[in-house]
């Protein structure tokens, strides 16, 4: 195994007792599965990325005939199940979750070890079974990664297949939710009340209950739609009696909690990187901790709103559209309290503050772009074209896959051990922050003049914007390749960093770097809150 | 053997059990008998005897009983997040 | 890794994927809520065709193992290990002719056309035919958590039997086998009685 840190025996990357590729597959070490669950998401990220690269590149008179329009529909489902299910939604909990929590907490391991690591195998296996669906028989699905009904029951692709990957991956979601508030309940620190908890923990809680009751939803409505296509049973096929705006209701269900699962683990990471740089207590701690859950609850009642236009009843639509308003509130709260963190702070300008502020811009365009199609005579002209790409890619990628990497930026130097060159992070900032927005900021206007989403051709007006967000894409992808180039760089030969390179409090900060396979030598007894700042400078 | 902290050791509830399961099986037979009195009454019987009877397995087969806040929290907010799908939901397939 | 033997967590753990199989099964009820309130008259019709004695036998069947499994888990408290086998037996048995009423009620629709992709079906208002895809899909995902079930509680037979079974384990088995009783308790009403 490629070991960064070859030194101490008091490393988890080189722990005796767990030796080469077994002792890393076979592993009930949370941070290790941790580091599993970075490796493979990683890898998926960039195949997902690549598509999107190809999606952009078809735009161009030049690269038109590259693909067919059905290899078209292909790569923009394909895109989405692999961002979403392999990347966003295992996100922060599967990575920084499995790696930091029992840490935060004062633990030395999660609560149900052996079932974390069968986590991960769910998760790879549904991986692979998704993406076996892009090379057998039927060729890759073309429904788009929403699967509705009944396209979705007539297209001869492997529609099955993919929805089963996709159902094993909610397994994964499932079972770590169910460590995850566990652990949290029964396994902190003496002295660790809930509300002295690391803001980030806070966010993995939230989460860990929609990702408990929520996926199941996704579970048996992946379930009926291949009992629907091998069986016929009538729930959703209209040609059968059945109903497919059921299927939008059920799917939708978890769906948008999903990105409640999302964004929620990242803002908790943003509470844990502003203090640290700002040297201060985060501003309203209970407030932040209080929307986290508010952010859970009321956001499992606004599904209806990505159904505006689908036929719902005007008593749905109305109660919908209100509580979709309603959701922003708490995520408001949390923005103010972020600004309030750093105002007056002893600010400390390194690349974890650099991503967590630009994950503050970006998820605000995001989070009001999405209140603006919220209103439903809006919604009738945004509703499947390229606005809501945009809407969702600020709030997805310029949010929650913003705050993964602030978090990466942030944690790294613990997981590893090694430090990576600044200068070369800030320089994938700019290319990054600049294409993003060409390209989504590009597609919300795009989307306003009326160009409909998963379109494989389009009219000729609307192609000079079209042109300029591929160039934006260009830009976004070589930023990231730099980003992600520093970061194996320093994996490997990155200076080697201390236990608190960045002058942290919580807890992870006062151990070595990387961590024992033990966490601590000895648990910590909790006497104040997370963010208790020494008075002066560093 | 190690007791759940919840039980009392040398205690039996055994009789408290078939007490259960009696009138599970008493509660099931009123069901089947309201269900014959027509549509009305079934979904009444639906709506009211059987969450009884789960109740029932609830709390006693599954000590629910005994246990604390927490778990009791973690069976309210699954039901009550049922009851709101359900709501939500009927609020456009009762009305369309 | 210090194994920290504590009852709670692992009874937290349970009770919290038992949550999961409860919203599962909640989409299923979902779904026939929204159907029946489409096909109220077709729903109707298709209940008349379903053996009420056969449903309302399989409850009385899985009440009882029911109560042989809390039965089960009380002997095991008091040190009863025989009396505990034998009720972990019984449930076994139980649930076992569980499944061969079903089993027995699923040929039967067979056997009379009745079933999704059927000639027969196809012929009958689209109501009836939502009404059996219902009931198939729903007593049928309940059956293979009965014999997901089944396995759990042979594996606690042979722990018993072994002499390694502790009451904190049985006692989580026992909260699924619990489970998978009140998923019917719901499923009579809702195929055999109230259609």
């Amino acid at each position: 195994m490629n070991s960064p840190a070859e030194a101490s025996q008091a490393s988890y990357l080189a722990d005796p007792s767990g030796k080469g590729l077994r002792g890393w597959l076979l592993t009930v070490d949370h941070k290790r599965i941790g580091v599993l669950y970075l490796l493979a998401m990683m890898s998926f990220f960039v195949v997902a990325m690549s598509l999107g690269f190809l999606m952009r590149l078809v735009q161009l008179t030049a690269f038109k005939g590259l693909v067919s329009a059905q290899t078209y529909n292909a790569l923009f489902t394909v895109h989405g199940v692999i961002m979403i299910f392999l990347f966003v939604i295992p996100g922060l909990p599967a990575v920084f979750g499995n790696f930091l929590l029992p840490i935060l907490i004062g633990a030395r391991d999660v609560a149900f070890p052996r079932l974390n690591l069968a986590s991960w195998y769910f998760f790879m296996a549904g991986a692979l079974v998704a993406l076996a669906s892009l090379f057998l028989g039927g060729g890759a699905p073309d429904t788009g990664w929403t699967f509705y009904v009944p396209f979705s029951v007539r297209t001869t692709t492997n529609v099955s297949l993919a929805v089963f990957g996709v159902f094993l991956l909610g397994f994964s979601s499932m079972l770590t939710g169910i460590n995850f508030i566990t652990t949290t309940h029964r396994l902190r620190a003496p002295g660790m009340t809930f509300f002295r908890l690391p803001l980030f923990v806070w966010g993995l809680y939230a989460s860990a209950w929609v990702q408990v009751l929520a996926t199941p939803i996704l579970a048996i409505t992946l379930v009926l739609v291949i009992l629907e296509r091998l069986f016929g049973v009538g729930i959703f096929d209209p040609s059968r009696g059945g109903d497919p705006l059921l299927y939008q209701h059920l799917f939708w269900i978890y769906s948008h909690p999903a990105v409640y699962i999302m964004i929620v683990p990242a803002m908790g990471a943003i509470s844990e990187i502003l203090p640290t740089f700002a040297q201060r207590t985060v501003f309203g701690y209970k407030a932040i901790a209080y929307s986290s859950l508010a952010i859970a609850g009321v956001g499992s009642l606004v599904w209806g709103h990505h159904m505006f236009t689908s036929g719902m009843s005007d008593a749905a639509n109305v109660i919908f559209s209100l509580l979709t308003m309603v959701v922003a509130i708490p995520s408001a709260i949390k923005v103010f309290n972020w600004v309030s963190t750093l105002y007056r702070g002893a600010i400390d300008f390194q690349p974890p503050l650099l991503f967590a502020l630009t994950f503050i811009v970006l998820f605000c365009i995001g989070g009001l772009t999405g209140v603006i199609q919220g209103a439903l005579s809006v919604n009738i002209h945004l509703h499947d074209t390229y606005w809501i790409v945009g809407h969702f890619h600020y709030v997805m990628f310029g949010g929650a896959a913003f705050g993964f990497f602030a978090a990466l930026l942030y944690w790294f130097p613990k997981m590893f051990g090694r430090m990576y060159s600044r200068a070369w992070i800030y320089a994938s900032w700019f290319p990054i922050f600049i294409g993003f927005n060409m390209l989504y900021g590009g597609m919300l206007v795009l989307g306003v003049m009326g160009m409909p989403r998963r379109y494989y051709a389009h009219l000729p007006r609307f192609h000079a914007m079209h042109v300029e967000v591929t160039v934006g894409s260009w830009l976004l992808v070589l930023g990231l390749l730099i980003y992600l180039g520093t970061l194996v760089y320093a994996l490997f030969r990155g200076e080697r960093a201390g236990s608190n390179p960045w002058h942290g409090v919580t807890l992870e900060w006062r151990i070595a770097s990387p961590p024992p396979p033990d966490n601590f030598a000895e648990l910590p007894v909790i006497t104040t809150g997370p963010y208790v700042f020494p008075e002066g400078p560093p | 053997m190690d007791p759940s902290p919840q039980t009392l050791p040398a205690e039996t509830r055994a009789a408290l059990y078939v007490q259960v399961w009696a009138a599970l099986l008493v509660l099931t037979g009123l069901l089947a008998l309201v269900s014959r009195q027509g549509q009305t009454f079934a979904t009444l019987g639906l709506l009211t005897l059987t969450p009884l009877k789960a109740g029932l397995v609830l709390y006693f087969f599954m000590h629910l009983k005994d246990e604390g806040l927490l778990l009791r929290t973690v069976v309210l907010v699954t039901l009550g997040t049922l009851l709101i799908f359900f709501a939500l939901l009927f609020a456009d397939a009762a009305l369309r | 890794m210090s194994e920290e033997h504590d009852a709670f967590a692992g009874r937290l753990g349970m009770w919290l994927f038992l949550a999961t199989e409860v919203v599962l099964f909640g989409g299923l009820f979902i779904a026939y809520a929204v159907l029946r309130n489409r096909y109220p008259a077709d729903f109707h019709r298709a209940g008349a065709a379903m053996e009420v004695a056969l449903g309302l036998t399989n409850t009385v069947v899985l009440l009882t193992s029911s109560l042989t499994v809390a039965l089960a888990t009380d002997a095991l408290r008091r040190g009863l290990r025989l009396r505990a086998q034998g009720f972990l037996a019984a449930s076994l048995g139980l649930g076992l002719v569980f499944l061969g009423i079903k089993g027995f009620e699923w040929a039967a629709k067979f056997h009379h056309g009745l079933y999704p992709k059927a000639a027969h079906l196809a012929t009958l208002p689209q109501g009836e035919q939502v009404f059996f895809g219902l009931y198939f899909t729903m007593t049928g995902l309940h059956a293979v958590h009965v014999l997901a079930g089944l396995a759990l509680l042979a594996a606690m037979l042979a722990m018993a039997r072994r002499g390694t079974l502790r009451a904190i384990v049985l006692e989580n088995a026992g909260l699924y086998w619990h489970l998978v009783d009140i998923i019917w308790i719901f499923l009579l009403p809702l195929f055999y009685l109230a259609a």
